[in-house]
């Protein structure tokens, strides 16, 4: 088991590196910042001054010798927008990504498990098979679309939720968030209908399959022949059975959620994480580009990781030798 | 719902006082571009100058059309060919309580070279300064080393910070160009987080959140006219939909750069309206004048036939600027004939330097005349998302001299891209921007025009290395005249010498919408600045 977990935190880091070197050389060959980041009405001189002054002038090489002597250090660079250190600036739009994404998650499973189990029950019937019909759209119409949609429908015409932007907020745990603050989550049911929509038909679909399994099973028959209530049969004792399915798959779709809800982010001018990394891929700004892709795949390698190890523990057919993935 | 609080509360006070004017009370922006620091001296950009506007002024101000003013100097005049002397205006505190004096611009100009992590240095604007004096707390006298005419202009563009708030006794500073010594500064945090945020401006600033914005609160001991409104909010919604979207549903009073497609719409809602006026911003086709081959030109066997003053011509009269002004820019612009618009310092009055014309016969000819009577193959390098429309206009341009013989392509990428390959002088042609940082023609002439030459900082942006010894000529001793009348002539000679050698294409003037409820106006900036202390509540 040992011998297992460090292969896999050696094949993570290398994994880490291998990012690391493609997006920093990846962003160097598209372009110089200090091109867009000065003032146009700059001279030679202080343009040339500003290059030396962040290094610019020098080969991408050493630049690059320089970037991983300090990411050793736990330093991955200043911001050259911000003129702040990249981490503290993800750290900063953290709180605001992770409260859209919980959120988001909650309305997928609000929406997707009762509309699952319903289609589920009457997979046959008109009801199921329009469920399913719907759940396409949810699949298939994209993001920004929804999102405008949303703003068009709720903000201007009914003008029942605000636009954009994020209320107010509290601080809870160190952390700013809005979701607990009573002028703040308004701001946030749009944008987590739409994060939660593509995320909802997801639910459905598997809720539906799960039910029409369970259903078959001998303990439904039971349950029915004690003469429980159709309600109670589904939305207790079948619900349980399906529920393990859904939540593994959730689990992995919220580091999605966290890491690329960049589209959703920019509709609803939502400051979070996303709307960060696409500022700074505009300008350019590489240290907070590295630090961003960096943490996004050091997510999906620990949440990968868990659930290997979740899987070895709970399903023994399932080899600890290294092949299981 | 909120704007009909709004107006609910505007009433209650109008009925509250009815003997003195309504000061309204909140007043919520959607701007288009982050600020990306509350540090004035930061980053030179135009986000963060204008924020800093609200908050930290400068010696010499910049009206709406970038005429100069007095603000914290009440006059200013040369005293002769090098030295420069400010009279201060009495009786302006910063928002801690400390009187304004001359040593706190001494302070600000020793502060501005070194401030950390910068990416674009107020230099640019502090650098002519070699000296300055204090004989009196309330009169500043500056060195130059040269006659220095834009001295006061270039004084208006970035903000004064107070010596006493931040421990430092001005009057102790050994003034040095590049840095005083070792005094204290504030951080750059210091001024995000409202520590060191200590003005003299209309607002002060309540708080500077990335992402979801700024809040400023009016200033309650501003030496002018008390802004008119308590609280302003400024949120950054930097896509065109939801801008738009938030000014429909009320979420936002005012916004920055509707985009065009959407201001017949807005101009045609009940309770919205739509405030547009031209801008300094000249979008222009530079052209290379040096290269041999040139890299993007093809079917002259290596000649490069821009060099030849009649095929810049020919290209300049085959562009019909009237029908892009009227169809890509839906008549939000208006055509150029040089780089900065009428009416501005060192600009022709408006008439005397008019467009070139459309005359694609003439042009024909002209190219025939230069041996090109088949014309050539070209590309024009555009930017794709930095400018109004800026890939269209491009290809607008292609189809036009495609017509006319010349086989033209158009390379449109992203700004980031953009700028760093016409950097690297990759294009033949290229469509680009300029807006006149100080108001008036040298600007352009020297960024765009003169022969780039470190020393002098000319040709910054002459990315089409055009070299005219005679435009030099003039714009040197324009730039070393001090009275104005005749600098202005001067810059008006530079101008024409560029404008008749076709060393450039000037295309249109961006003009700026804002886009606001009715219940507030605005008067257009030529510098595309959206400044909450000129937004008045309507009468």
């Amino acid at each position: 088991m040992l011998v297992y977990l460090l292969r896999r935190i050696a094949q993570s880091v290398f994994v880490a590196l291998a990012m690391m070197v493609i997006v920093f050389f990846g962003i160097y060959m598209i372009g110089n910042p200090i091109d867009i980041l000065i003032s146009p009405d700059a001279t030679p001189a202080e343009i040339e001054e500003t290059m030396v002054r962040f290094g610019f002038d020098q080969p991408i090489w050493q630049q690059f010798v320089t970037f991983i002597g300090n990411a050793v250090q736990g330093d991955l660079g200043r911001s050259f927008v911000h003129g702040e250190s990249a981490v503290t600036l993800i750290l900063h739009y953290m709180p605001a990504t992770l409260e859209l994404a919980a959120l988001g998650l909650f309305f997928s499973v609000l929406i997707g498990v009762p509309l699952g189990v319903y289609a589920g029950y009457k997979a046959d019937k008109w009801q199921g098979k329009a469920i399913m019909t719907g759940s396409i759209f949810g699949f298939s119409l994209p993001n920004f679309w929804v999102g405008m949609l949303l703003i068009l429908v709720f903000a201007v015409e009914l003008r029942w939720l605000p636009s954009t932007g994020r209320g107010d907020t509290v601080e809870v745990l160190g952390m700013r968030l809005s979701i607990f603050a009573p002028g703040g989550l308004q701001y946030m049911i749009l944008p987590a209908i739409t994060l939660a929509l593509y995320k909802a038909s997801l639910v459905t679909r598997l809720a539906r399959a799960g039910t029409q399994e369970a259903l078959t099973q001998d303990f439904v028959k039971f349950a029915r022949a004690k003469g429980l209530s159709e309600t109670r049969i589904l939305f207790v004792h079948v619900l349980k059975t399906i529920m393990i399915p859904i939540i593994t798959v959730l689990g992995l779709e919220l580091g999605s959620m966290i890491a690329f809800a960049v589209v959703t982010e920019t509709v609803f001018a939502w400051p979070g994480m996303g709307k960060l990394l696409i500022d700074s891929i505009l300008t350019l700004d590489r240290p907070v580009i590295v630090a961003y892709l960096m943490m996004t795949v050091l997510i999906f390698i620990v949440i990968n990781l868990v659930v290997d190890i979740v899987y070895t523990i709970l399903d023994p057919r399932v080899r600890v030798t290294g092949e299981a993935t | 719902m909120t704007l009909r609080f709004l107006r609910l509360t505007t009433l209650a006070v109008v009925t509250a006082l009815p003997a003195l004017p309504a000061l309204a009370q909140e007043l919520r922006i959607g701007i288009a571009s982050e600020p990306s620091s509350a540090d004035p001296h930061f980053h030179n950009v135009g986000p963060n100058n204008q924020l800093r506007r609200n908050f930290f002024e400068s010696l010499v101000g910049a009206d709406e059309n970038q005429k100069l003013y007095p603000k914290l100097a009440v006059s200013w005049k040369p005293l002769d060919d090098t030295r420069w002397e400010f009279k201060l205006r009495e009786g302006v505190t910063f928002s801690d309580g400390s009187p304004f004096d001359a040593y706190d611009v001494v302070y600000t100009l020793c502060r501005i070279p070194g401030v950390p992590d910068s990416p674009s240095l107020f230099t640019t604007y502090t650098k002519a300064a070699r000296d300055v004096e204090v004989p009196d707390p309330m009169t500043l006298i500056v060195h130059t080393d040269a006659p220095y005419p834009l001295l006061p202009t270039e004084f208006s563009t970035w903000g004064i910070i107070s010596a006493k708030a931040n421990g430092v006794d001005g009057a102790a500073i050994d003034f040095s160009p590049d840095g005083c010594g070792d005094i204290a500064y504030p951080a750059t945090q210091a001024f995000n987080d409202g520590t060191a945020a200590i003005g003299t401006g209309p607002f002060l600033l309540d708080s500077f959140r990335r992402g979801e914005g700024v809040d400023l609160v009016r200033n309650p001991t501003y030496w002018g006219d008390a802004a008119p409104w308590e609280k302003v909010s400024m949120k950054p919604l930097t896509s065109d939909g939801p801008r738009v979207a938030a000014l429909f549903a009320g979420d936002v009073d005012f916004i920055e750069k509707p985009p065009l497609q959407d201001l017949a719409r807005i101009a045609g809602q009940d309770g919205l309206q739509v405030v547009q006026g031209i801008s300094n911003r000249v979008i222009y086709l530079h052209m290379d004048h040096a290269q041999e081959p040139s890299p993007m030109i093809t079917g002259t066997d290596g000649k490069n036939p821009l060099k030849d003053v009649r095929v810049r011509e020919a290209l300049s009269l085959a562009i019909n600027r009237d029908a892009i002004v009227a169809r890509i820019m839906d008549g939000v612009a208006v055509a150029a004939g040089e780089l900065l618009p009428a009416g501005m310092f060192g600009a022709h009055e408006d008439g005397d330097m008019p467009p070139a014309p459309y005359d694609p016969d003439r042009a024909k000819a002209l190219l025939t005349e230069a041996g090109y009577p088949n014309g050539f193959g070209i590309t024009i390098g555009s930017p794709n998302d930095r400018y109004i429309n800026d890939a269209q206009v491009a290809q607008a341009v292609a189809q036009m001299w495609s017509r006319l013989g010349v086989t033209t392509d158009i390379d449109a990428v992203t700004a980031s891209t953009f700028f760093s390959r016409r950097n690297k002088y990759e294009f033949s042609v290229y469509l680009a921007g300029w807006g006149s940082g100080t108001g008036e023609m040298s600007s352009p002439l020297k960024a765009l025009l003169a022969t780039r030459d470190t020393d002098r900082g000319y040709g910054g942006t002459n990315r089409g290395q055009y070299s005219n010894p005679d435009l030099d000529a003039v714009l040197t001793e324009a730039l070393a005249t001090v009275d104005d009348t005749k600098r202005q002539e001067l810059l008006r000679e530079a101008s024409r010498i560029g404008m008749a050698d076709w060393a450039i294409l000037p295309l249109h003037f961006e003009v700026t919408p804002w886009a606001m409820t009715d219940k507030v106006t605005y008067i257009p900036r030529v510098e595309q600045y959206t400044l909450p202390y000129f937004i008045k509540p309507a009468e």
